[in-house]
């Protein structure tokens, strides 16, 4: 299987539920999907957190299914590891679909890796193992910083700092931005700029000053504007093509 | 994508139940589960063969990739390394198609019930081999990567380890495919994540720390100074100090480096204990046990001539004997 390697778009979102402002995040999540990137959501709950939370979850979970990524809920304790293993499986999962794609184009419409007899799958696989541990990756990482979570916040950065170890151990370039909602002044605020390495988040999450509102589908859209935005500016300097992005994933 | 989304709950089986390949149309007879971890659920069962373990679980794209793995563990020479594959197929149930596949199943201890039996000097024993392999492993071109003592059985006898789980397994250059945190010098900030023989090295230190601390423990501030400190204040643990320190730092190169040390200090430690037993070790009284070592020594070499020569003589008397009757 020839595979053009490309960049795999991922969001992450690090939130406890509850969006109140702006935008339907499961329909923004939809869109996102839509421009090839992938939604992955990490819900974190307290130890003993009260009913309320379920509503939050559904959420978290419904985001993830419409944005073609990976949900899990987490206690805070867990959170490095999940961190770390959502994004890589949210990365493969992606890949995965857009090998299903391809299939169904050679094969018909119902074909997916798991028609094929395990021998062939296994192949397959190895493909798929292949391109994620070698494609550049770009992840917008969302961090919920309503008041409710701020007292996770030192927990947030040390998953992040840990994931950037998990991601730069790969062979594929990496490219992280932060952002924070609801930021300063507007809904979503910049803490990071494009930056191949997470290590100098201490000063990026005091900047941060949590706010009432949770505006979760807001976020959402300025990451795909910030994805698309990229993509435009790069092809201007390039002037690559970069067709087979549109949908695709990549 | 549709049909792999759903991360929908696979149901358990239970005994008596009775999968049937899609694509190979074998069967196979569950006994019981053996465990269940972040990919899928492991049953004993019967086949064709006699007792098997199967492995099923709802990530299909893990599971496929356990079964490259163990394929590429029966392609390495020699020695088996992991449970050896048996089949691989789906079943389906309830209109839902659920991968499987079928391995060797290994009977023996837990590292934890194995020691509560034997005694401590089995610990040293245990690393010994488990690094025997893993240079192995090494030298074939892959990483284990979850090293820890959940994926790790002792059978016999004779008391072998060998690893049960190998879905953590990483080719050499790669980054490592799933970690536990205790295990993972990341987690430790002693290193990355990409899959090289040190990695490995690490985790294998660790599963001693593991078998001193049963209940491990959460890293504070400095995790390089917090596992010296631990080192030093369990008797398991000090004797194997240095190389454990060395295997923690990322300062051995190779599985038989490591190895090679833990041997010759395992030999050296049976030595100095029946000589000296009241001796400690640290530094300067360990180098006094050294010279004591090696006076009883000589000691024993001269009693020994003596008594290759006494025996000598009683022999060529019975020579004499012999030729004179």
């Amino acid at each position: 299987m020839e595979m053009k390697k490309g960049t795999l778009r991922q969001v992450l979102l690090i939130t406890d539920g509850c969006s109140n402002h702006g935008e339907d995040p499961i329909a923004m999540a939809a869109l996102a999907r839509e421009h090839g990137i992938t939604i992955n959501v990490i819900g974190i709950l307290e130890e003993n957190s009260p009913e309320y939370h379920q509503k939050g979850l559904r959420e978290v979970e419904e985001i993830a299914l419409s944005g073609g990524g990976i949900s899990q809920i987490v206690y805070t304790t867990q959170l490095s590891q999940t961190v770390q293993m959502v994004t890589k499986k949210g990365m493969t999962q992606t890949i995965h679909g857009v090998i299903n794609s391809e299939l169904q184009q050679i094969l018909g419409k119902e074909s997916t890796i798991e028609d094929l007899p395990p021998e062939k799958r296994g192949e397959v696989m190895e493909v798929v193992d292949d391109l994620g541990e070698t494609m550049d990756l770009e992840l917008i990482i969302l961090v919920d910083a309503s008041g409710s979570m701020e007292k996770k916040l030192a927990t947030v950065q040390e998953s992040l700092i840990d994931l950037s170890i998990s991601l730069n151990s790969r062979i594929g370039f990496n490219q992280f931005a932060l952002f924070a909602f609801p930021g300063k002044r507007d809904e979503t605020e910049l803490l990071i700029d494009w930056t191949p390495k997470l290590n100098s988040l201490t000063q990026a999450f005091t900047k941060i000053s949590s706010g009432g509102i949770t505006p979760t589908g807001p976020a959402i859209k300025a990451a795909i504007h910030e994805f698309t935005n990229r993509r435009s500016k790069r092809r201007l300097i390039t002037g690559d093509e970069e067709e087979y992005s549109e949908g695709s994933g990549f | 994508m549709k049909k792999n989304t759903p991360k929908g709950q696979v149901s358990k089986l239970h005994s008596g139940d009775i999968i049937s390949g899609k694509w190979h149309r074998n069967e196979y007879s569950i006994i019981r589960e053996l465990g269940s971890g972040a990919t899928g659920t492991v049953y004993l069962a019967s086949g064709k063969g006699g007792k098997v373990a199967v492995k099923t679980g709802h990530d299909s794209m893990a599971i496929i990739s356990e079964v490259n793995v163990l394929k590429h563990f029966s392609r390495v020479q020699g020695k088996i390394l992991g449970p050896s594959l048996i089949d691989v197929d789906d079943y389906v149930t309830g209109g839902q198609q659920v991968p499987f596949y079928v391995m060797e199943y290994l009977k023996g201890d837990s590292l934890f019930q194995f020691m509560k039996n034997h005694s401590e000097e089995w610990a040293g024993i245990l690393l010994v081999q488990l690094l025997t392999d893993l240079s192995m492993l090494h030298r074939a071109g892959w990483v284990f990567g979850d090293l820890k003592p959940d994926n790790l059985l002792v059978v016999g006898p004779p008391s072998r380890i060998r690893w049960i789980d190998v879905g953590g397994t990483t080719q050499i250059g790669r980054s490592i495919k799933e970690y536990t945190e205790f295990f993972d010098r990341g987690y430790w900030s002693l290193g990355t994540r990409k899959a090289e023989p040190s990695y490995d090295l690490f985790s294998a230190c660790m599963i001693m720390v593991n078998l001193a601390f049963p209940s491990r423990f959460e890293k504070k501030k400095d995790g390089r100074q917090q596992l010296k400190e631990v080192i030093r204040s369990s008797p398991l643990l000090t004797n194997y100090q240095s190389i454990l320190l060395k295997g923690l730092y990322g300062k051995y190169q190779s599985a038989e480096e490591m190895r090679n040390d833990l041997v010759s200090s395992l030999n050296n430690k049976g030595r100095s204990k029946v000589s000296a037993p009241s001796q400690t070790t640290s530094g300067a009284s360990g180098r006094s046990a050294h010279k004591k070592v090696k006076k009883k020594k000589k000691r024993a070499m001269m009693f020994e001539t003596v008594l290759l020569g006494s025996f000598l003589f009683i022999v060529y008397l019975f020579y004499l004997i012999s030729q004179t009757m």
